[in-house]
């Protein structure tokens, strides 16, 4: 085992999948000599050569198409997006080409492209550098979409992505890269070494996608939440007193709402915690999925705390960020209906 | 067949950490090598001119050639104090981004000429589509400096309502359109921008840029086709500044001019010194005057260099060697400019110490100002109900809904 980051995470990963499969390569802008502007591929050009790890043109339907087209003729393309915000000129190569090349070939084609990009606020980003935009993704048929919370997840994660057969996005949120985050902006930044999810094994390893965890323990209330939510929600829980058990979902396509349920069903109650926009956003879904599979179980309703149906702003940011206060609030709501 | 031999191609930067700068092999004609065109040249004519340099401003000061715009001493000026200016402002807003006063910045080191010459050749009602590397469009137009730097400490009185991260200005009044972080989506607006302009038979010019990286993007090919089709009165502009982040320009051009891109759109696709304010100015005029003949559009590739990091979360000692800039063979454009006038007898070292010295203080005089209307760290910024403002013209039933969830 090893102390790693979320950035190292993902580097050990890619790491590993360079190492055992030369048909994995690595584009996108900065990604090559420079390393990436999170520091992501750092020494992986210099060590595997640079046409296993390049920098592409800025062009993100240039590089999704282009992937698209590498995956056809049998490589393993891993391409970064540098912003999620950036992911839109990409948009119709993803969810026109990419997710229904398999489906629209009769099962002839498809390409095993994972699209990693980082994802989400708290950096002070403005809405060019802070957006979720994951639900754009698990709207459209044929894409997986992946957001680890934690170092340790995020390698066994990213390692399944690259080898699963399927596109995946990995979104990353970035606010959690050099430590977790309980959305208290005011307290001194933590490190990943002060949590047991930095803990990572150096040698290869995946975890399935489609699997939640689950982050804690309780029988009064489910809190759903995926990415930097997950410790916003885990330090509300703490300071509400309410024995609330704490599921990251890890994966949102596939979704193990098996999870979902059994948790639904002993608790009762549910809050769902998203950065993204309320409407339309995968808290929706997730609230849909549950009434279908356990309504008779549920004895409030279920509560969704989210980002605003604005733009994410920059000096406002933080009235913006679902907040630990907002997260209690709405589990008292829960807990008293 | 599969040979282990061969591999994909990938390009590199011609030099990187550690190595000497040469530029020797760029092809740099003489100042004043290039014949200025008539305005209403067939682009077919030109086309050499993307593939050589437009320069005015000589090695030894003087300005040559036919694309001298013959300037008044008063407008070189003019433009030397906004050069000097930005250079001055872009220091200060740096020192302060580095003490946490502003979450971001971006200079335009090396580049000045570029936002002030071209701004300054066109008329107050054209319409202006930057990238985040012509703020000195703001100066030229005489944008009051306390408003800009109120928008980089993004505090109350920032015009954008804090909603941007700095340097993404907006400015109505001096009809530059609002900055975009996504690169090169202005190119094909500025196009439209212009179509509206020929739909309403006005004669004001629409103008834009983006970066040599940019140049890859799906918009930038985009603008170009439609600004040819339907004859768009505008002016579409590569700074070709050598440098996206980290990727050099070999990954957006291979070894053709950018220039050279507009000659299949037929288009005048003209490559200019960008670092020669005298140059920039010209080929700008040109550009608007034929514009406003209904002749359509110019693409120009403007030849400089990025001296600064691309931003504050930028390292370039990383990538490229240190001061690559001392050894760019078309200099300083500022410090060109200065040694033009003073070549002219127009100018002396004094008169530039002092026009440092007043814009120094000016700079600081403003930043003191903006500071009370509230700092980014502190505030006040805009209030919390601006949230939900500007979202839609007026908010929808659900987001007044929101806006009380929040309690304000």
């Amino acid at each position: 085992m090893a102390q790693m980051n979320m950035i190292q995470a993902v580097n050990s990963a890619l790491d590993i999948i360079l190492e055992k499969d030369s048909n994995v390569c690595i584009f996108g802008e900065d990604v090559g000599y420079f390393g990436g502007v999170f520091r992501c591929t750092d020494g992986l050009q210099s060590k595997y050569g640079k046409h296993r790890v390049f920098d592409s043109p800025l062009a993100e339907g240039g590089i999704v198409s282009t992937a698209i087209g590498m995956g056809i003729n049998g490589l393993r393309p891993v391409a970064e997006i540098q912003f999620a915000d950036y992911i839109f000129p990409a948009f119709d190569q993803i969810t026109n080409e990419l997710a229904k090349l398999r489906y629209r070939s009769g099962g002839e084609y498809s390409a095993p492209v994972t699209i990693r990009t980082p994802s989400g606020g708290g950096i002070r980003g403005g809405h060019y550098h802070s957006q979720s935009p994951e639900a754009y993704f698990t709207h459209t048929p044929g894409l997986k979409v992946v957001i680890p919370s934690n170092p340790h997840d995020t390698k066994g994660l990213l390692i399944s992505a690259i080898e699963d057969d399927d596109p995946v996005i990995f979104f990353e949120p970035k606010r959690l890269y050099n430590g977790p985050f309980d959305g208290d902006h005011k307290k001194a930044a933590l490190k990943w070494d002060t949590h047991p999810k930095g803990e990572v094994p150096e040698e290869y390893y995946s975890i399935p996608l489609g699997e939640a965890s689950i982050e804690r323990e309780g029988s009064q209330l489910t809190v759903l939440c995926y990415g930097t939510m997950v410790h916003v929600a885990r330090e509300a829980v703490k300071l509400s007193g309410i024995d609330a058990e704490i599921i990251d979902l890890r994966s949102l396509v596939p979704l193990d709402i098996d999870a979902i349920t059994k948790s639904i069903e002993k608790t009762g109650r549910c809050v769902i915690v998203h950065e993204a926009p309320k409407t339309s956003g995968f808290g929706g879904e997730l609230s849909a999925q549950i009434q279908e599979s356990c309504f008779y179980h549920l004895e409030a309703p279920i509560t969704r705390v989210t980002g605003w149906d604005t733009p994410f702003p920059h000096s406002l940011e933080w009235y913006y960020f679902p907040s630990q206060e907002r997260v209690i609030e709405a589990m008292k709501k829960t807990m008293e209906s | 067949m599969n040979n282990k031999e061969k591999t994909l191609f990938v390009p590199d930067a011609p030099f990187r950490p550690g190595d000497k700068p040469d530029f020797s092999s760029l092809d740099l004609p003489e100042a004043g090598s290039s014949d200025k065109p008539d305005v209403l040249v067939n682009p077919s004519e030109i086309r050499d001119l993307a593939f050589g340099l437009v320069r005015v401003l000589g090695d030894n000061n003087k300005a040559v050639g036919s694309w001298d715009p013959n300037l008044k001493p008063s407008v070189l000026k003019e433009g030397l104090r906004h050069m000097t200016l930005l250079r001055i402002f872009d220091d200060r807003m740096l020192t302060m981004q580095r003490q946490g006063k502003l979450s971001f910045y971006m200079k335009s080191l090396g580049e000045e000429a570029v936002a002030i010459a071209q701004g300054m050749a066109l008329r107050p009602d054209d319409i202006l589509f930057p990238s985040y590397r012509q703020p000195g469009l703001q100066f030229v137009r005489g944008r009051n400096l306390v408003d800009m730097i109120c928008h980089c400490i993004t505090n109350s009185k920032d015009n954008v309502k804090g909603r941007q991260m700095p340097v993404h200005y907006s400015w109505k009044e001096g009809n530059l359109i609002s900055i975009s972080s996504p690169v090169g989506t202005q190119f094909p607006q500025a196009v439209g921008c212009a179509m509206a302009s020929a739909y309403k038979g006005e004669d004001n010019v629409s103008i834009s840029w983006l970066g040599d990286g940019t140049a890859a993007e799906g918009d930038f090919h985009y603008a170009l086709n439609f600004a040819s089709v339907y004859k768009a009165p505008v002016i579409l502009n590569v700074v070709n500044n050598q440098w996206a982040i980290s990727t050099h320009k070999n990954f957006s051009s291979g070894n053709a001019t950018f220039a050279s891109r507009g000659i299949a759109y037929d288009m005048p696709s003209i490559r200019v010194d960008g670092n020669d304010f005298l140059a920039l100015y010209s080929v700008t005029s040109w550009a608007a005057e034929r514009a406003r003949k209904g002749e359509g559009a110019t693409f120009i590739e403007v030849f400089t260099y990025r001296a600064e990091a691309h931003s504050t979360s930028d390292d370039p000692t990383r990538y490229r060697p240190k001061d690559e800039w001392k050894s760019w063979p078309l200099g300083d454009p500022l410090e060109r400019l200065k040694l033009h006038l003073i070549e002219l007898g127009e100018w002396s070292k004094t008169d530039q110490n002092k026009l440092e010295k007043e814009l120094d203080q000016l700079v600081i005089k403003s930043y003191k100002e903006a500071e009370k209307y509230g700092t980014l760290n502190e505030g006040p910024w805009a209030s919390e109900e601006t949230l939900f403002e500007d979202v839609y013209k007026k908010p929808p039933r659900h987001l007044r809904k929101q806006r009380q969830e929040l309690g304000i």
